[in-house]
Order: structure tokens, then sequence, then C-alpha cells
């Protein structure tokens, strides 16, 4: 069951655009993340695919059939929600079957489904503890369970792991992502997560400023950014982007100082542009010549973020493997290494590690037309 | 008259002394002095409430009591102790079972077309349709009414000559109906002003639980393909059950001591039909000073209520989902 987006767009006050052209092929059996900062409007795109609140401009059509105007039950597909939905009055069996037995199913086809559905997540001992018995992870299954006894080919999340602590939502999010495997349904999973979105996504669409801002496989994301807003969103620690400018009697180098200084594969015209470099595509020595002051040090196990000021007063974070001997204002030497983006005054990206965007990658809106 | 609210509040208070008292006796820190100071403290700040408990709740509680098995002189004076006669001269009463039977059709009436009607206009004003706000407003209206508004309002509108009901039934060409004055009628009449009156406050606590159903709930049940008459039977209902458990008690209760409505709209008439117990004391009471006989009523109202409320309790609780 593909999911096609076209244009569709969402006015709350029929004045300002909360969304704005959303355009998007979802195929069948896809693990499609919707991702962005809190208030970009995921939840609002979500509830539209749903129908639980109205399309203001567009067409959606699920299936090849055209469903923009019909009713969240004639769209054949279910929804897990982020506070889990499940009524606090009604057993862990009860809450599953109660969309069937709504509907008038035959009692002994809502067992065998309940059965299954409680068995893929694991829930078969439990299911005759009221809601308020179980652990937010439980509860969080039996939602799942719900959403598989429905049987519809296609379902939505929105930000159904984060009521979880860490360990419990990285083991959800292999569950989840099995679960979906198995039943081939189609996913859409809402998420202001990107590790969360990264870690689990076939495809990621971000969200951001009312317009989606890039739609592609995580590598694509991460490795090839459509603008600095998604290079920042994407990775931790954050990208570190410095502004520059640009003139072409500096012979294609765009120079912070002696050790970061990064030669353009083409010459480029004269104006402000963004450098992004990650943290750890940076190098950090201890010499005698130093560029750069350590203004703090977080210590994360596995590596270190360094955060450092260089002398043009330009703040710099570094990641760096655990075996380092920095301390607090030491004064260390930053390297530049190869890898790096450009990105030009609007934020769009023009080179990626040495690569040029022009004829490299291609953005989502020269998606091949074989996409469904 | 208020004795079913005063027989709840000491066993409370008996209940938690007893909770604290081991928690007291168990600590590592207890001393005698101690011990005296938490008894000094506790009569401190107890004493004020139990001393007006104790003046306008206690004594008159146990005064009533004791009333009951007495005759008494027109001041209220006890004066010959007679035992039961009292309870036994009532219930072989034509008059008094034909009040108690009143009573209770007008309490039946009362509690459920005001918990339904309440209901209904809840769920109504909490569907999203654009100028809700504005019903929502009117239905809570009569929450600010006082009760000899209400009754002066509904005696016009109940006025056979200058009536809007009696306009309305000639404009239909149907008979006129004397609404106070004809026994089944004045029932009738009484039993809507009352519903009308107790509509604002259940329409407000129903109205403030259907909002308090988190909306994801009829959302998920939206998507599945549920229909709207069971989402109301089978998520809004389990989900203010606790509510309607408090309502249903509260308008039960309220409605077996309805007095100013009746007092101002048919004053127990006609011909008794509309004499309901409570009425039947004060008449009993303040106007024959008859205050053993009115106490002995008094005591039966308080047992009846009672009854109904620990009925209620059993019923009721095993079915709320709290
Ligand atoms: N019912 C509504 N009426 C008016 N504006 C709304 C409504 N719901 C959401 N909005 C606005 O639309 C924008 C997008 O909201 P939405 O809930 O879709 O964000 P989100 O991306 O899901 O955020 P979060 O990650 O915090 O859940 C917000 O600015 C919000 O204020
Ligand atoms: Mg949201």
């Amino acid at each position: 069951m593909g999911i096609e987006l076209s244009n569709i767009s969402k006015s709350y006050d029929n004045q300002n655009w909360t969304l704005k052209d959303v355009s998007v092929q979802i195929r069948s059996g896809e693990f499609f993340t919707i991702v962005g900062p809190s208030g970009c409007g995921k939840s609002t795109l979500l509830r539209m695919i749903a129908g639980l609140i109205s399309i203001s401009n567009g067409t959606l059509k699920i299936d090849g059939r055209d469903v923009t105007n019909l009713q969240p039950q004639e769209r054949a597909l279910t929804m897990v929600f982020q506070n889990y939905a499940l009524f606090p009055f009604l057993d862990v069996k009860a809450n599953v079957s109660f969309g069937l037995k709504a509907r008038k199913m035959q009692s002994a086809q809502i067992n065998e489904r309940v059965a299954n559905a409680l068995e893929l997540v694991g829930l078969s001992e439990l299911k005759d503890r009221k809601p308020r018995e179980l652990s937010g992870g439980q509860r969080q299954r039996v939602a799942l369970a719900r959403a598989i006894a429905s049987d519809t080919k296609v379902c939505l999340m929105d930000e159904p792991l984060s009521n979880l602590d860490a360990q419990l939502r990285s083991k959800m999010r292999s569950e989840i992502r099995e679960l979906q495997q198995k039943l081939g349904i189609t996913l859409i999973y809402v998420t202001h997560d990107q590790v969360e979105a990264m870690t689990m996504a076939d495809r990621i669409m971000v969200l951001h400023a009312h317009t989606v801002q890039q739609i592609g496989t995580p590598s694509e994301i991460y490795q090839h950014p459509a603008n600095a807003f998604v290079a920042q969103f994407f990775g931790t620690p954050r990208m570190n982007l410095l502004s520059v400018h640009y003139a072409s009697k500096n012979q294609r180098h765009l120079k912070f100082d002696s050790y970061i200084d990064y030669l353009l594969p083409r010459d480029i015209e004269d104006g402000d542009y963004f450098v992004g470099i990650r943290p750890g595509e940076l190098e950090i020595h201890t010499a005698d010549k130093a560029n750069a002051v350590i203004k703090n040090i977080e210590y994360l196990g596995t590596q270190s973020i360094i955060h450092a000021v260089l002398d043009n007063d330009m703040e710099i974070r570094i990641t760096t493997s655990k075996n380092n001997t920095f301390c607090l204002n030491d004064h260390v030497q930053i390297r530049a290494t190869n890898t790096y983006f450009v990105f030009d005054s609007t934020g769009k990206a023009i080179f990626f590690n040495k690569g040029d965007v022009q004829n490299g990658y291609t953005d989502h809106k020269q998606e091949p037309a074989n996409a469904l | 008259m208020d004795t079913q609210i005063t027989n709840k509040n000491p066993q409370m208070r008996y209940k938690q002394r007893k909770e604290e008292k081991p928690l007291m006796a168990t600590g590592l820190s207890y001393n005698k002095s101690k011990a005296l100071r938490d008894r000094l403290y506790a009569l401190i700040f107890l004493g004020p409430s139990l001393l007006v408990l104790i003046v306008f709740v206690f004594f008159p509680m146990f005064r009533t009591l004791y009333l009951s098995f007495f005759l008494t002189n027109n001041l209220g004076k006890p004066t010959v102790f007679i035992g039961f006669a009292n309870y036994i001269s009532l219930l072989s009463s034509s008059a008094y079972l034909h009040s108690l039977q009143a009573t209770f059709i007008y309490v039946i009436a009362v509690s459920c077309l005001t918990l339904t009607l309440g209901l209904l206009l809840a769920q109504t004003a909490s569907q999203k349709v654009r100028g809700i706000s504005f019903f929502r407003t009117i239905f809570s209206g009569t929450m600010g009414v006082s009760v000899s508004v209400a009754a002066i309002f509904w005696l016009f509108i109940f006025n056979p000559s200058v009536g809007m009901l009696d306009q309305l039934a000639n404009l239909l060409h149907l008979p006129a109906i004397n609404w106070l004055t004809q026994p089944g009628w004045a029932m009738t009449a009484v039993v809507i002003s009352t519903v009308w009156m107790n509509l604002g406050f259940t329409f407000l606590i129903f109205f403030g639980a259907i909002q308090s159903v988190p909306s994801t709930l009829y959302e998920a049940a939206q998507i599945e393909g549920v229909s709207k008459i069971y989402q109301f039977f089978h998520i809004t209902l389990p989900m203010i059950s606790p509510t309607l458990f408090f309502v249903s008690i509260i308008t039960l209760i309220e409605s077996f001591k309805s007095f100013g409505l009746i007092d101002l709209m048919t004053a127990g008439g006609p011909d008794n039909a509309t004499n309901l117990l409570v009425y039947r004391i004060y008449q009993d009471a303040f106007l024959s000073g008859n205050y053993g006989l009115a106490s002995t009523e008094s005591v039966i109202l308080a047992l009846i209520i009672a009854f109904f409320t620990f009925i209620q309790f059993k019923v009721l609780e095993k079915r709320v989902n709290y």
C-alpha cells in the first residue's frame, strides 16, 4: 500500500501555513520517518494522513485511491499515539479487541486475532491486566498489539517511544522495526529524535519551517544534507557551521587560519558562505603553534567532545578518541581534514566532501518516477 | 434534616485517628511529654470545628432522635415519654404513607431526568460545533438562579390564564391543563421545575468530566471505525463513571430534601399530592407545633436517605472505574 502526498498543505487559521506543499511518494512496505524539531508540524501531517484533521490543500492517495476527503475509518489504516490511548477501564485483551468488537466481528475471529497480536508483541501472559498495572514499555506494546490486531496495511505512529527511558527506547526501536518487517506494513513514523530516525527508517523526511527540507535514506541525509539545517540536525554533536566571506582573490581557498583552510574544487561567486565541519572531521593536537584554546570538555566514555575557541574567536566542537590528555584552557592546534560541506548564505548546500551538489547527488525533487 | 451528612463525619474522624495511633506508638523518639503536646495541638486545631459541629450538628441530631420518643408541648419541650408510639402512628397513617409514596415518585423522577438530561446536554455541548460556547453558557445558566426566582418563573409558565404553556395548548387546540391545581399535573410541574433547577449544576459537572477524557481515546476509536454512539457508551460513560456516581448520590439526596420549590409553588397541595416528607416535617413542626412527630419523621427520612445511599454505594461502586 503506497501512500502518495501531493502538495499537502495545512493552515489552522486560514492565514498562516503550518505546512506548505508537502509531496512525497511512500512505497509499499516502507519504514518512512518524519523528523523535525518541535512544532514543525510533524503531528499535523500525520493527523492529516490519518484523517483526524482536514487537509487544507493538496491530495492524498493511499494505494492509488484518493482519500483526501474520506473519514479516518474509510482510509484503512491504524495509528499508535504517544500517550498510547489505552482505555484505563479495560484489560489488555479488551483494549486490543476494542475496535474489532465495536465493528461486530465474530468473537472466534476476534479471539484469534487478539491472541496472535499479543503473541507477536510478547504480552500473552499479561492479557488480563489493566493498563495501570503495566510498565510504560508494556503499555506501548499493548498499543502496538491493537494496531496489529486491526490488520491494516498502513500504520501511523506519533512519537511512540518518547515516554520511555533511553534503554527501553533502543530495545523498542528494534522491536518495532522487526515487527514492521515481519508484517510487511507501510509504517509512517513521527519522531523528533534524529537517532531514532537514522536507526529505524528506510527513508527520512525532514520538516522545518513549514516545508520539507529533504527526503532521503539515512545515509543520503547524513552524507549529502540538502542544506545547513539538515546538516546540523543529524549527527551528535552538532556539525560546526562557520561563516566566511569569499572573494575571488582568495583563489578557491576558504581560509579561517593557517590550519583550517579548504581548497574548493571549483570557483564560486563572491559572497558570504558557511562551511560545515562535523566535529569528528577535525584533528586536534598539542603543538607549539596553537590556534585555539579549550573551553570545555565533555567526557562521554568512548570519546570526548571538546569545545574550543579559535584565535579568530570562532567557537568549534571537536570529538576525540578516549585516549586524550587535554585539559581545560590548553592551547591546542586544530587542523582541518578533507571532509567538509559548503552552504551558501541561504543555507543551501553547494559542496560536500569536495563533491559538487550540482552534478552529484540528486535531491528529492528529481526523484526517479519509478519510486512507487 | 442534614443528618445524613453528619453521620459520615465522626466516622471518618475516628478512622483517621485509629490509623495514626500505632504510628505514634512505634516512633523511636516517643515519649510522654511529646504525646501530651501532640494531644494539646490536636485539641487546639480540632477544638473550634468540633465545637461548631457539636452545637449545630451533633446536638440537634441527638435531640431530634430524643424528641422522636416523646410527646411535646408547643414550645418543643418533651412532656411524656411514649416510646415508639410516634413511629407506629406514622407508619400506620395513610396520609404519611401517601407522602412517602409521593416522595419516592418525585425522587426517582427527578434523579432519572436530571442525570439523563444533564448527560445529554453535556455530551451535546462537548461537540465541536460553531457557536457551541454560547450554549455552554446557557446550559449552565440555572446555576445562578435562586429558588424563589425559579418558582416565580415557573408559576408564570404554569399559570392557567396567562401561562405560556396554556397559551401554547390553546394555539394547538389542546385542552387547557390546570397545572398546579390538578394532583397528577402538580407533581409533574414540580418535577419539571426541580429538574430545571438541577440541570445547571449537573450539566457543568458532567461537562467538565467529559472534557477531561483524553481526546486520543476517541481518535483511536474513530480510526478503527467505532461509531459515535458506541464511543459514548463504551468510552465516555466508563471514563466519567466516578463523576456519574458522585452526581447520582448528590442528586438523590438533594431531591429527598427538596423544600423551597414545593413551598413556593404548591405548598404541598393540591390534595397533598406534592406533600413530600420534608414539607410534611415542616408543616408538623412549625405550623402544627407537633415537634415530637416531626422529629420522628426526620429520623425516618434520615434512615431512608442513608439506606438509599448505602444501596447506591454497594451497587454502583462495583461498576465505577476509578
Ligand atoms: N489544533 C491546532 N490549532 C491551531 N494550531 C495548531 C493546532 N495544532 C497544532 N498547531 C500549531 O501547528 C504547529 C505544528 O504543530 P504540531 O503539533 O504538528 O507540531 P509537532 O511537529 O508535532 O511538534 P512536537 O514535536 O512538539 O509534537 C505548531 O506551531 C502548533 O502551535
Ligand atoms: Mg507532535
